[in-house]
């Protein structure tokens, strides 16, 4: 083996090493270009601030690639059941820190059977009767929307996670010049989620959801000058997960004066 | 103790009555009913995993439909004299893959018994691959009356509603014709054209949940057939928008997978299936109800209840009363201002007793203004035995508590008579598109024309053929009592 030999092994490592680390997770981490495989859907966020769209809605979201937590129906979805299952912190800190692009965290998950996407028309597997935890690495990754609906399923599919009995966490960061009193968070989710507004809950959504536009909103909030940070937590089990989310105003206008980053 | 179990008797033989009502009759068992068709005089709808209803007068249904192909949730449409139905090869299911195909097929005839009846092969015209943004299956066909295009809605909760343009003549898509994103979140789409709007009705909420299924159904509206289709309060099919059309029932939940019927100007009727009708044992049953348009959005109108009612005639607001003496009521004049130290009292309606004694076998009727009064106070009773129509038992109306029936005569005016079960005593009522009424014998005794309950004049009701346009032929169900 002479020595162009040996670089060209260490270097080929090294890369399969990098593309591990970018997308370790439930699976077994393959190469994955973020960009590439997101295309459809989503672009990497930018370093410049980003504003909400023509209709107000916040395109630009930090999202942890998906826990695992298996549900045959969405029918599960009680306002107890969700505010257990998003009590649970996925890893210490999370609730209180804002991630950042990139942040690996290990979660602990619940295993499920791969979905069969060949044969005709299959259901979700059948859970087992125990179920199976086990600790897996996750990714966050600041990405900017290209839809008004944040399409979490395809942020799972275009990263080869779990796409059906999940649960997608998501952050954002918006910046205000002068407080904005009297508005309110409007949201819409596919299936239930819950939101808050610099820890404090704001908007919940239970039950079987679809993706509708202003589905739920908050009481009247006040964004604060300075920065706000926005978390929410969206669960579905089979079928497309997404969610939208805008302020509107005391006149039913979407809030546009207001920057978002995901730092 | 025997006064008790009586009333206990009447109570439960009216909660019967009630449900006959409510109910299709027959086995209306089905689930994602394809949209009614009429063939030779009855009735056809076809369902998810193949076969269908079949109905002889639009009130009494029962399992007899032939539509092969298995798969999902069909629909069907009359272009000419042949009718196109369309399915799903693919069969649900939010957990796995998405591959779906949507084919259509021909037949000169539904009747299964008919030496015409064969089915074409079945041509696909739409499908989706194992992992896009749709779900090839709940096809829903437009034939545009307007221009004659054949428009074609597919799709589910996974992705995006699309529509697609067929060759109305072949049922072939359209050559070149590219898909179309209409909505999304949505299953069991559906377009439908009324007075220069194109609606796009979907189904909302959880499918196939027995009595926890939530299903709805909604719409929103466009001038192009294409959309975007937008709800009453802007917002697009796209962004989930939709504004409600049929939401459950006291005793059925889970309205999905609408089909309209346009009988004649202003009687519209709506099908869909109920996810639990708790009066049959909670099994997916087909529903028919009237459809209503306000302000040029679709509505879903409710059945008669059988109870009292006051029949008031839309031309005036009177009341639709039997021919007898005015018998003043007690409480007399109490004069104007006078007397204001006195304690209030209450007093009694008049009641029947106090005034039927007098009254004759067979009376004419008449309209006037309504006082709430006995000879007024028209209860409508379902009659089983005589069958229905599309979406609605025959009723006698007779004066509360007594056997007094409204009935046809064969000068094709009215009378009460003593209720005997005939065709001239047994009505139809359709609630119309605007929300009133149309009150029709089944029969009118030497006459071979459809007549309805009309007010000629304002006191003056007679038979003759009914007028949308006219306000002499729609009535008001009012000052409801539940029997």
């Amino acid at each position: 083996m002479n020595t162009r030999s040996i670089l060209r092994i260490a270097l080929v490592s090294a890369l399969v090493l990098l593309s591990c680390t970018a997308v370790s997770g439930q699976k077994k981490n393959k190469k994955i270009d973020i960009a590439e495989a997101l295309s459809g859907y989503f672009t990497p966020a930018t370093d410049e601030p980003a504003t909400p769209d023509t209709k107000g809605f916040i395109r630009r979201w930090l999202l942890l690639e998906p826990i695992s937590k298996p549900n045959r129906s969405n029918t599960v979805f009680t306002d107890s059941y969700i505010r257990e299952a998003f009590a649970n912190e996925p890893y210490e800190g999370m609730f209180t820190t804002l991630p950042t692009d990139g942040q690996k965290v290990k979660v602990m998950i619940e295993k499920q059977a791969p979905v069969n996407l060949t044969a005709g028309r299959p259901m979700m597997p059948t859970a087992p009767a125990e179920p199976v935890f086990e600790k897996a690495t996750l990714v966050w990754h600041a990405l900017d929307s290209k839809l008004f609906n944040v399409k979490l399923f395809r942020f799972a599919t275009g990263l080869d996670k779990e796409r059906y009995g999940a649960i997608f966490e998501a952050y954002t960061v918006v910046e205000c010049d002068e407080d904005i009193e009297n508005v309110r968070m409007a949201v819409g989710s596919n299936s239930a989620s819950m939101w808050w507004l610099n820890g404090e809950e704001a908007v919940i959504l239970s039950g079987d959801r679809r993706m509708v536009m202003d589905d739920c909103m908050s009481k009247r909030l006040t964004l604060k000058k300075g920065r706000n940070i926005i978390r929410g937590s969206v669960i579905n089990g089979p079928g497309m997960s997404d969610f939208c989310l805008r302020f509107i105003d005391e006149a039913g206008k979407p809030v546009r004066n207001i920057k978002i980053s995901c730092k | 103790m025997k006064k008790i179990l009586l009333t206990g008797a009447v109570a439960l033989l009216s909660l019967f009555a009630s449900k006959t009502v409510l109910a299709q009759v027959g086995a209306p068992f089905i689930h994602d009913p394809s949209t009614i068709m009429e063939c030779d005089g009855k009735y056809y709808t076809f369902g998810t995993g193949g076969g269908g209803l079949i109905s002889e007068d639009g009130w009494v249904w029962n399992s007899g439909a032939v539509r092969p192909g298995g798969g999902a949730a069909p629909d069907a449409v009359k272009i000419g004299d042949r009718y196109l139905v369309g399915y799903s090869a693919t069969g649900g299911g939010l957990g796995g893959g998405h591959a779906g195909r949507i084919l259509t097929m021909w037949n000169k005839t539904l009747d299964p018994d008919s030496p015409d009846f064969e089915y074409t092969e079945a041509v696909e015209v739409a499908s989706s691959l194992v992992d896009e943004d749709c779900d090839a299956i709940d096809v829903g066909f437009l034939l545009d009356p307007s221009t004659g295009r054949l428009f074609c809605t597919y799709g589910t909760y996974f992705g995006f509603i699309r529509m697609v343009e067929l060759d109305p003549k072949t049922g072939y898509r359209l050559e070149g014709n590219e898909a179309i994103d209409v909505a999304i979140d949505c299953e069991a789409s559906v377009m439908m054209y009324n007075n220069g709007w194109y609606y796009l009705l979907g189904t909302h909420g959880t499918c196939c949940d027995g009595v926890n299924s939530t299903y709805n159904i909604v719409c929103g509206r466009s001038k192009s057939p294409t959309g975007p289709f937008i709800d009453n309060v802007g917002r697009t099919m796209i962004e989930g928008g939709g504004k409600m059309v049929a939401a459950p029932e006291e005793r059925r939940f889970g309205a999905g997978h609408f089909g309209r019927i346009v009988l004649e100007e202003g009687v519209e009727k709506a099908s869909f299936h109920w996810e639990a009708d708790l009066d049959l044992s909670g099994r997916s049953t087909l529903a028919i109800r009237p459809l209503l348009w306000k302000n040029d959005w679709p509505e879903v109108g409710e059945l008669v209840a059988e109870g009292t009612y006051e029949i008031e005639s839309v031309r005036r607001g009177y009341a639709l009363e039997l021919s007898v003496d005015f018998v003043r009521a007690q409480g007399g004049m109490r004069g104007f201002g006078r007397g204001g130290d006195q304690p209030n009292v209450v007093i009694e309606n008049q009641k029947l007793e106090e005034v039927a004694g007098d009254w004759p076998e067979k009376t004419p009727i008449r309209i006037s203004d309504y006082m709430n009064r006995p000879h007024q106070k028209w209860s409508f009773v379902a009659v089983p035995e005589a069958g229905g129509y599309l979406g609605g038992p025959y009723f006698k109306i007779v004066i509360e508590g007594t056997d007094r029936a409204l009935t046809a005569t064969a000068d094709c005016e009215l009378e009460s008579a003593p209720f005997e079960g005939t065709d001239a005593q047994l009505w139809r009522v359709d609630q119309l598109t605007d929300g009133t009424y149309r009150i029709m014998p089944k029969a009118v005794p030497g006459c071979d024309q459809p007549l309805c309950l009309v007010s000629v004049a304002d006191s003056t009701p007679t038979l003759a053929k009914f007028n949308f346009n006219s306000d002499n032929c729609k009535w008001n169900l009012k000052h409801y009592k539940g029997l």
